[in-house]
């Protein structure tokens, strides 16, 4: 008798058993390996260090922060199934948008010449307001009327890009506020990095620990399975593009803040790279599967494949077409784990 | 009518009948197929003679359409041999069969909506101009010989997806025909189409038949099976039972012979004394689905539902739970008039539904077990201002699988990995967290093993003791008879009778659901 008791709670105990590896740790090693490459092949083409640089580890991380604050959104549109083409255009809207609340009363005004001087959260709201906005408008028109997420959102690409043009006749605007400026350039200049592991770690809590979070891989690993366990698809989905949408306005302001201008052209083929970060941060585009610091990862690998390639100053040409297959790449590789994954039945 | 096939136009590849130096167009002998937990056939063997309508009776599940995959070059059999025109052969893909003379008329259809009717039929044998592009004219013109020749008054120009479902089955008809196949299998071909349509599809058989082809017909309606088949063979769980000539049996002889297991002691079923009535439905309906569907339902009750796939069993469970909305009908919960829009609602009112496909609408396949299980439950308990209490939650989660006994080393199993039982345990346990009431089973053993089934039915025994009331689909007549209190069996849309469990037999839920 006490022996299939001690077999029971045994058993329990190995049910609860924690889980092995965490699937980021072999993305973590391919970042450390690319790392240690550059580093490597630094000492004999070019005769320095490429970690060994604390400016350039800093440009670094600043650069991959804007697209990640966008693949941070990005990776839960792409977890429920979805997909969001319209990030770099929306960055584009809302930089523009909230540029011109944004202004300091020495420079001449593009739009609202009576609004100068106003305190940072003014702009800032108006940027993540608009964001939401369109973030809102394609949640709405994927539930609504049953369209795909690709189209849905290529249509906001195109429209939120007209926005952008529109707004100020195509003008740049700049001469931010001080304090608006402090957004992209605070705190020592790592402003931007701080907000991006801000909002990294809180979407990562969001998605690992919340009912909302679980609510999201739900849908994206079976839609119809999620709809029968009580989970209201429509409105849950609105939710997550909004939540997109507001990180790319937010990433449009920690942009323009960096560079003090904002400008109709900016942002482009920013979705794409924030689509990049998160598959190579193994998210998978059939929905359900993928995490915050993979793409936080994926988004460090991009950034430090331009970084590596700049510094051993190969052509920008070859930077591309390097990239290009690093990406189908990553893909190839997530989808042979999968099938062996799903084979071992 | 007679010469609708003239020898002249549609030239058979068979040789004349006097010149044929075999019995049977089509062999299969002994084929054996497994499918993880499962033995979908067992030695079977089946001779179809050129020149006859073969029809296939059995069960859901009895094993006839895994037999026609076989045949069709969808599945491998794991043992036993294929002889076609006397010459053992190995189908490896659809187009083998497709191009060794097999031609099937599969159930669901399977056209291409938005393409016209002419290329849907002549698709991979599109005629060619000199040039070698596809010429249009001719296929327009092959088809209406086609037609001409059926009777079938359609436009080959027309796109599949103006048709109406009996006209599409037209097209799948003339395209099975157009491959001049000597082997024609029809899998339910009448199940969409409407009597004037089964008279022609009738004729056209009759036709084909009188040109030496064999025909193998699945269907379930008794009253097809004298009209037109000569032949039939009757298969039960997977077993090959018999071939008869259909002139030489009755109606109560076939039933007889679909059914004629024994009930083995497998249903541990105890006598529950019933409570208050929880749920009463009345005239539910879903337009054009089923109709006028009425019945109470008791604490401790298990209510089966039997009838064919397709009698809308499965719509009655999904109108319930809010899956899919009845347009008419009441519902009382508790006695309380009730109005199910959607699942939240359900699950608010403690009602709980396991779904037919475990895959399509069940599993979260990509995650783990855990998550599978507690998806149900967080959506009031466990969660505190929107955290999930983990602790607490998977405490809640491993006792219940423990419980279910699902094998697995631990929760982090994805859910992809076990075996068909313990999915369907790790569903039932998502489900059971939520404290039901009212517990909707839409086959919840199937395509399971028995060990895990006996577990299953123990379970619902147990729930039913303690004042659940569940509703049970199956398909399984050993199943609903073995656990039902009554039994509701459906045929077409409609409840064509409830029967108790002391006058319920396998003949008479037969007799309902066939009609």
């Amino acid at each position: 008798m006490s022996t299939t008791a001690t077999t029971a709670t045994a058993a329990s105990a190995q049910l609860r058993a924690k889980k092995r590896m965490p699937p980021e740790v072999g993305i973590l090693l391919v970042l450390f390996g690319i790392a240690a490459f550059f580093e490597v092949l630094g000492w004999f083409l070019v005769d320095q260090s490429f970690l060994g640089n604390m400016a350039r580890l800093q440009i670094i991380i600043l650069q991959v922060s804007v697209i990640g604050i966008i693949a941070v959104g990005v990776t839960q549109v792409i977890i429920t199934g979805g997909i969001d083409l319209s990030s770099g255009s929306v960055v584009a809207m809302s930089g523009m948008i909230a540029a011109t609340f944004a202004q300091n009363s020495e420079w001449p005004k593009v739009i609202f010449p009576a609004l100068t001087d106003l305190p940072f959260i003014v702009p800032l709201a108006v940027g993540l307001g608009v964001g939401a906005l369109a973030g809102f408008l394609n949640g709405w028109f994927i539930t609504k009327t049953k369209i795909p997420p690709f189209i849905a959102t290529l249509g906001m690409m195109v429209s939120a890009r007209g926005v952008a043009r529109w707004f100020t006749d195509g003008s740049p605007v700049s001469g931010f506020t001080e304090s608006f400026a402090m957004l992209g350039n605070g705190l020592d200049r790592w402003m931007p990095v701080v907000i991006f592991l801000l909002v990294a770690a809180f979407f990562h809590v969001m998605m690992r620990y919340t009912r909302f979070g679980k609510f999201t891989y739900a849908i994206g690993a079976n839609p119809q399975a999620a709809r029968v366990s009580g989970i209201n698809i429509e409105t849950h989905l609105i939710k997550v593009y909004v939540i997109a949408g507001l990180l790319a306005g937010l990433a449009a302001m920690v942009a323009i803040a960096r560079i003090k201008t904002a400008q109709a052209g900016m942002g482009l083929m920013y979705e794409l790279d924030a689509i990049a970060a998160a598959v190579i941060g193994g998210v998978s585009l059939s929905g359900g599967r993928g995490r915050i610091t993979g793409t936080v990862i994926g988004a460090l690998i991009l950034g430090v494949m331009l970084s590596g390639f700049t510094f051993l100053r190969v052509d920008a040409y070859y930077q591309d077409i390097i990239k290009g297959a690093i990406i189908v790449a990553a893909v190839v590789v997530d989808q042979h784990r999968q099938a062996k994954r799903s084979k071992k039945t | 009518m007679n010469n609708v096939l003239r020898e002249d136009v549609l030239p058979s590849r068979s040789p004349m009948p006097q010149l044929r130096s075999y019995e049977y167009v089509l062999e299969v002998v002994n084929a054996r197929k497994e499918f993880p937990g499962v033995v979908a056939l067992d030695d079977v063997s089946l001779r179809i003679r050129p020149g006859t309508v073969h029809a296939l009776m059995g069960e859901n599940g009895a094993g006839k359409s895994t037999l026609m995959k076989i045949i069709a070059g969808i599945y491998q059999p794991d043992a036993g041999e294929i002889r076609l025109r006397g010459e053992n052969v190995h189908l490896e893909t659809p187009l083998a069969a497709q191009e060794a003379g097999i031609a099937m008329i599969h159930q669901e259809l399977l056209l291409m909506n938005y393409m016209t009717v002419a290329e849907n039929i002549w698709i991979r044998r599109e005629p060619k101009n000199k040039y070698g592009l596809v010429d249009h004219a001719e296929m327009h013109r092959m088809t209406a010989e086609l037609f001409d020749r059926l009777n079938i008054h359609l436009d080959p120009e027309a796109e599949i997806s103006e048709l109406s479902v009996a006209n599409r089955q037209m097209v799948e008809i003339a395209k099975a025909v157009s491959f001049n196949s000597d082997v024609l299998i029809m899998d339910e071909p009448t199940s969409a189409i409407t009597e004037k349509e089964v008279a022609h599809l009738f004729e056209i058989i009759r036709d084909l038949r009188a040109k030496g082809i064999g025909i193998v017909y699945i269907t379930h309606k008794m009253n097809e099976l004298f009209e037109i088949a000569d032949e039939f063979s009757v298969f039960r769980d997977g077993h090959y039972i018999g071939t008869h000539l259909s002139s030489e049996v009755t109606r109560d002889d076939i039933i007889r012979m679909m059914v004629g297991r024994e009930i083995t002691q497998m249903f541990p079923k105890e006598e529950v004394e019933l409570g208050d009535v929880v749920m009463s439905v009345k005239n539910l309906s879903l337009e054009g689905v089923f109709h006028d569907i009425s019945f109470d339902l008791r604490q401790g009750e298990i209510l089966g539902f039997a009838g064919l796939v397709g009698s809308g069993r499965s719509n009655v469970a999904e109108a319930l739970f809010g899956v899919t909305p009845a347009t008419s009908g009441t519902t009382e919960i508790n006695g309380q008039p009730v109005d199910i829009q959607t699942p939240q609602d359900a699950i608010k009112l403690g009602m709980a539904f396991l779904t037919e496909d475990r895959k399509e609408t069940g599993c979260f396949l990509p995650l783990d077990i855990q998550e599978n299980a507690q998806v149900a439950v967080i959506h009031d308990e466990f969660v505190n201002s929107g955290f999930i209490s983990e602790g607490k939650l998977v405490d809640a989660c491993v006792e219940m699988c423990k419980k279910l006994r699902v094998k697995t080393p631990n929760m982090h199993e994805c859910i992809e990995n076990l075996s068909g039982g313990n999915q369907q345990k790790v569903l039932i346990a998502r489900w059971l967290l939520t404290n039901p009431k009212i517990l909707i089973l839409d086959e919840p053993t199937r395509g399971i093993d028995v060990g895990a089934k006996a577990e299953i039915h123990s379970l619902i025994t147990q729930l039913a003791h303690k004042g659940v009331a569940v509703i049970m689909i199956s398909s399984e007549m050993p199943e609903v008879l073995g656990m039902s209190d009554r039994i509701v069996v459906m045929h077409e849309g409609h409840a064509t009778g409830i029967l108790d469990r002391s006058e319920a037999d396998q003949v008479k839920i037969m007799d309902l659901a066939a009609q």
